[in-house]
């Protein structure tokens, strides 16, 4: 698509925030997630997971499980493919089968506590777990490292012997367990510095911590006696599901179906497999359908968590508020194996900033902790947090207005961020204009209480979707799409369908379906769905709406031309200009010929055939979103404990298709950033053992502790999409942990920079600084 | 081990199951009795996705053993909506687009309800401290809190 199509700003239905299509079944329980199916004669799979961080595997022995009776069939790493160093073809981010497959099961050796060595299938979930206890696995206990300081020591155990590390010319002659190393620079930082009037440079930690998911994942596999795989699966991707089942078990593709179940939530998480490949391997041995569902401890311990990062921010501005370099070195942990987002954060973590030197650095360092994985914005929120942080300190010193300061050097059309891509038009502006006429914004502070602002990039994917329309014989419309919906996209889908073919809302039924079902869809993520998976919606519709005049043309023997499609229905022009009844509430010109939706539906046998259009895309029409939040809150000056009195998000929705459900992404993303900032965080023992691999400890935001969460939608179109869509689930998250630290340290007086800003830890820098 | 017979009312009708006696509730209601929108999210107590009434009191049914349910009457998530007509917490939750992924939803079904028949007007304050124990990742509750509000709001005819 080029810059200068036609983004349509006039809509009837885009814009409006109807009842979602599928929300009836998921507030009356019967919607089914991934734990909700049962098939006859299924049996249930346990997985034996590592006692230790860091140990080679010497022998594993299933005798004694094995005469527990009900047992069915036992696996290890034996039962799959050695893997290579070759990259996964056609993955969506590049990923390497061998820092993939030994997450499902290892091999040779353990690299973090819990990672899964074995499984067991049995006849009941009891006996299951049982036989995973008879389970020997003789191990040769290494020693292990957990910081990513110590890791990068000269004499660190070492993870990975053939780890050498990726990005630093020339290339290392030994071992060690920084996995990569990029650097990128703009102009000339130090000469940007020397120009500086001040200089402030603070290092920032943001702790490991999880998407928390509500629902664990869950599966069941079925394999039948040609080898034909038949997998359910709660997951946001169920091609990416096939795609690496096939790859870590060997199954060719065109041999697996995998069906999405509802997902109860995934935030990233549950854009890889943990558990399908296992359960798929023990369905062939066992010769029954296997379910396994992870507990929420399993959860914790052995899905992908989210990198730690400690990110040292260096920044220099003139008096008058001009910034004059940025120099930020990220160091960014990714478990044991290497997958972690480092070089979103290093491309990305200036992005919303007009500066013509910087230079960002990262560093990705290899720890005896579960291997990380994508949790919304990957990478972007430990980045920007420490920039921000900076920022409002430079703005507190200058005695500037910390939105006015941002205004001075916020991004706009046509700058080049350090990724390279000039922006078009972009709502940064527009997002800080609007939370600075807030009335939140001019809200008196009380004793005890700090005001944060941040502001925020993310760069949204497009990638490949398809969707088909289906025309029943009276008229509706199915509409189907192999995106699963995580938080409202079936609405959205059914509205752009509605929009185009000119039908009311509920005349579209939207459905997600299976792999066999649908052309290939990436996954439900990047914030990508709702701008490609329904750009493919509106271009299979566009062709529907031109079969739609096709028949209607043949059978009132005229030209296609002359046969315009309004309110769902054909319209003979009749000498009418087109204008006059395209966009219009249009009053038909007498005597003009005209076919319903449902009266062509219902000739299609006898004009044609079937009423169907299907649309597959590769999607390169994204554009970046940016937000901005403003947090209040207020301090016990005696507990350290921080209460969120007021929230503002403001984000450039490019267009919003069904507002309630942007608003829904804006809040949420508010309230994730809110827990990491103030109290969620991963804490290991000294052995690598999680603490607190619970709800109860590690403790998200629940809603005593949050206010209400303000937002402002801006729409600032995507010139590239024709409804001007840029995508919005993954932005949110981005600026409130910085908005938040900057508040506690206004409202304190304190410096802290060491994430999450729990009671003790803020009580005792309150006292340091007192 | 040899299974517990129990005999118990859920949703309105008679209903007996065996289990075994370290078998919890929402897992009996989820895959003996086929009511799996109780959903399970920790089995530990904490996110309130199992929450179910048990002879009138919201409880977590992973932390109630399904031999204590012997002569109870239990009500699930799918015994809210009667007589083909949503109750007013899932209509408003609907129409305040109070959920996104919806994992979380059936447990807030159960325990909104139970507030708003406990206290028809409550607070946001109240609102929020009572569905403390019910997890959402997604919506940042805002839009939950909101639905529940209004719901009692239409209850109380208003």
């Amino acid at each position: 698509m080029t810059s200068d199509m036609k983004v349509k700003t006039k809509f009837r239905h885009v814009g409006t925030s109807p009842i979602r299509p599928d929300g009836l079944d998921k507030v009356t329980g019967r919607a089914k997630y991934g734990a909700d199916l049962n098939l006859q004669g299924q049996v249930y799979g346990h997985i034996v997971r590592s006692p230790h961080a860091h140990a080679r595997i010497k022998s594993i022995d299933f005798s004694e499980a094995l005469k527990l009776p009900g047992v069915l069939a036992t696996m290890s790493a034996e039962d799959l493919p050695e893997p290579g160093e070759a990259l996964i073809p056609g993955a969506e981010i590049e990923m390497k089968l061998k820092n993939v497959s030994p997450v499902i099961m290892a091999r040779d050796k353990v690299l973090y506590h819990s990672q899964a060595v074995a499984a067991i299938a049995a006849t009941t979930p009891r006996i299951a777990a049982e036989a995973a206890k008879l389970v020997k696995v003789e191990y040769e206990v290494l020693p292990h490292v957990l910081d990513m300081h110590a890791a990068m020591a000269e004499d660190a155990p070492l993870l990975h012997e053939d780890n050498f590390t990726v990005g630093v010319d020339p290339a290392p002659e030994k071992p060690s367990n920084i996995a990569q190393h990029i650097v990128m620079p703009k102009g000339d930082v130090e000469a940007g510095f020397a120009e500086a009037d001040l200089i402030i440079e603070r290092t920032v930690h943001v702790p490991m911590c999880h998407q928390a998911y509500i629902e664990p994942h869950a599966c069941v596999a079925k394999s039948d006696e040609n080898g034909k795989i038949d997998l359910w699966c709660t997951t946001q991707g169920p091609f990416m599901v096939r795609l690496l089942t096939a790859e870590i078990t060997g199954i060719p593709q065109k041999d697996i179906k995998v069906t999405a179940s509802e997902i109860g939530g995934g935030f990233g998480g549950k854009t890889t497999v943990y558990i399908e490949p296992v359960a798929v391997v023990l369905a062939k041995k066992a010769g029954r359908p296997v379910k396994i569902v992870m507990s929420r401890e399993e959860v914790f311990r052995a899905s992908g968590p989210v990198s730690d990062a400690e990110t040292r921010v260096k920044i220099g501005a003139k008096k008058d508020g001009t910034l004059t370099a940025i120099k930020s070195e990220m160091l960014m942990d990714t478990g044991a194996y290497s997958a972690s987002a480092m070089f979103a954060g290093v491309l990305f973590g200036t992005a919303p900033y007009k500066c013509d030197n910087i230079l960002s650095v990262g560093s990705e360092i290899l720890t005896n902790k579960p291997r990380v994985w994508a949790y919304r914005a990957p990478g972007a929120p430990q980045a920007l947090t420490a920039v921000e942080c900076v920022i409002n300190e430079l703005a507190w010193e200058l005695g500037i207005d910390p939105v006015d300061f941002r205004l001075q050097n916020a991004v706009e059309k046509d700058d080049i961020p350090l990724y390279g891509m000039p922006f078009q038009a972009v709502g940064l502006k527009e997002c800080l204009q609007a939370v600075k006429d807030h009335p939140n914004y001019q809200a008196k502070l009380g004793e005890n209480q700090g005001r944060g602002v941040a502001c925020a990039f993310w760069i949204n994917a497009g990638m490949q979707s398809s969707a088909s329309i289906h025309v029943t014989p009276d008229g509706g419309l199915s509409v189907m799409t192999g995106s699963p919906d995580i938080g409202g996209s079936r609405a959205s889908m059914a509205l752009m369908a509605a929009e185009v073919l000119g039908v009311p809302f509920e005349t579209v039924r939207p459905a997600v379906v299976d792999t066999e079902s649908i052309g290939y869809c990436d996954g439900t993520g990047g914030s990508r769905t709702t701008l490609a998976t329904g750009g493919a919606v509106i271009q299979a519709a566009e062709k529907l709406v031109e079969e739609l005049r096709k028949r209607a043309a043949a059978s009132w023997q005229v030209e296609i031309e002359d046969v315009v499609w309004m309110d769902g229905k054909a319209v003979e022009r009749c000498g009418v200009g087109i204008d006059e009844l395209i966009e219009g509430s249009s009053p038909v010109k007498d005597g003009a010929k005209v076919l319903t939706l449902a009266e062509l539906a219902a000739a299609a046998g006898h004009t044609g055939g079937p009423l169907t259009a299907v649309a597959s895309l590769h999607a390169h029409n994204a554009a970046p979103a940016f937000a901005v939040n403003v947090c209040d809150v207020e301090v016990d000056p005696e507990t350290g404990k921080v209460d969120v009195l007021r929230f503002t998000c403001a984000q450039d929705a490019g267009k919003a298709i069904h507002p309630a459900y942007v608003e829904g992404q804006m809040q949420g993303g508010a309230v994730q950033g809110i827990g990491w900032a103030l109290n969620e965080e991963y804490l290991f023992d000294d052995q690598g053992v999680l603490d607190n691999a619970g709800f109860l400890d590690y403790r998200i935001p629940v809603a005593s502790d949050l206010p209400m969460i303000d937002t402002i939608i801006i729409e600032v179109p995507n010139e590239m999409h024709p409804y001007g869509v840029r995508g919005v689930g993954e932005v949110p998250i981005c600026p409130p942990m910085p908005a938040v630290v900057c508040a506690v340290n206004q409202a304190a007086g304190t410096r802290l920079y060491d994430l999450p800003m729990s009671p003790p830890k803020l009580l005792a820098a309150i006292d340091g600084e007192a | 081990m040899k299974k517990l017979h129990v005999s118990t009312t859920v949703n309105g009708q008679p209903c007996e199951y065996l289990c075994e006696p370290g078998q919890v509730l929402s897992d009996i209601l989820r895959n003996e009795l086929d009511l799996t929108g109780t959903k399970e999210g920790c089995t530990t107590g904490d996110c309130g996705a199992c929450s179910v009434m048990l002879d009138g009191a919201l409880v977590c049914s992973c932390l109630v053993l399904a031999a204590e349910a012997e002569g109870k009457d239990i009500e699930t998530v799918e015994g809210v909506a009667r007589d083909g007509k949503l109750h007013p917490v899932q209509q408003k939750l609907l129409e305040h687009a109070g959920l996104q992924c919806g994992v979380c939803t059936p447990g807030i079904v159960v325990a909104a309800k139970a507030l708003l028949e406990k206290n028809p007007d409550p607070s946001e304050e109240e609102t929020r401290y009572w569905l403390a124990g019910n997890l959402c990742r997604c919506t940042g509750y805002d839009k939950i809190i909101r639905a529940v509000m209004d719901a009692g709001a239409t209850m109380r005819g208003e």
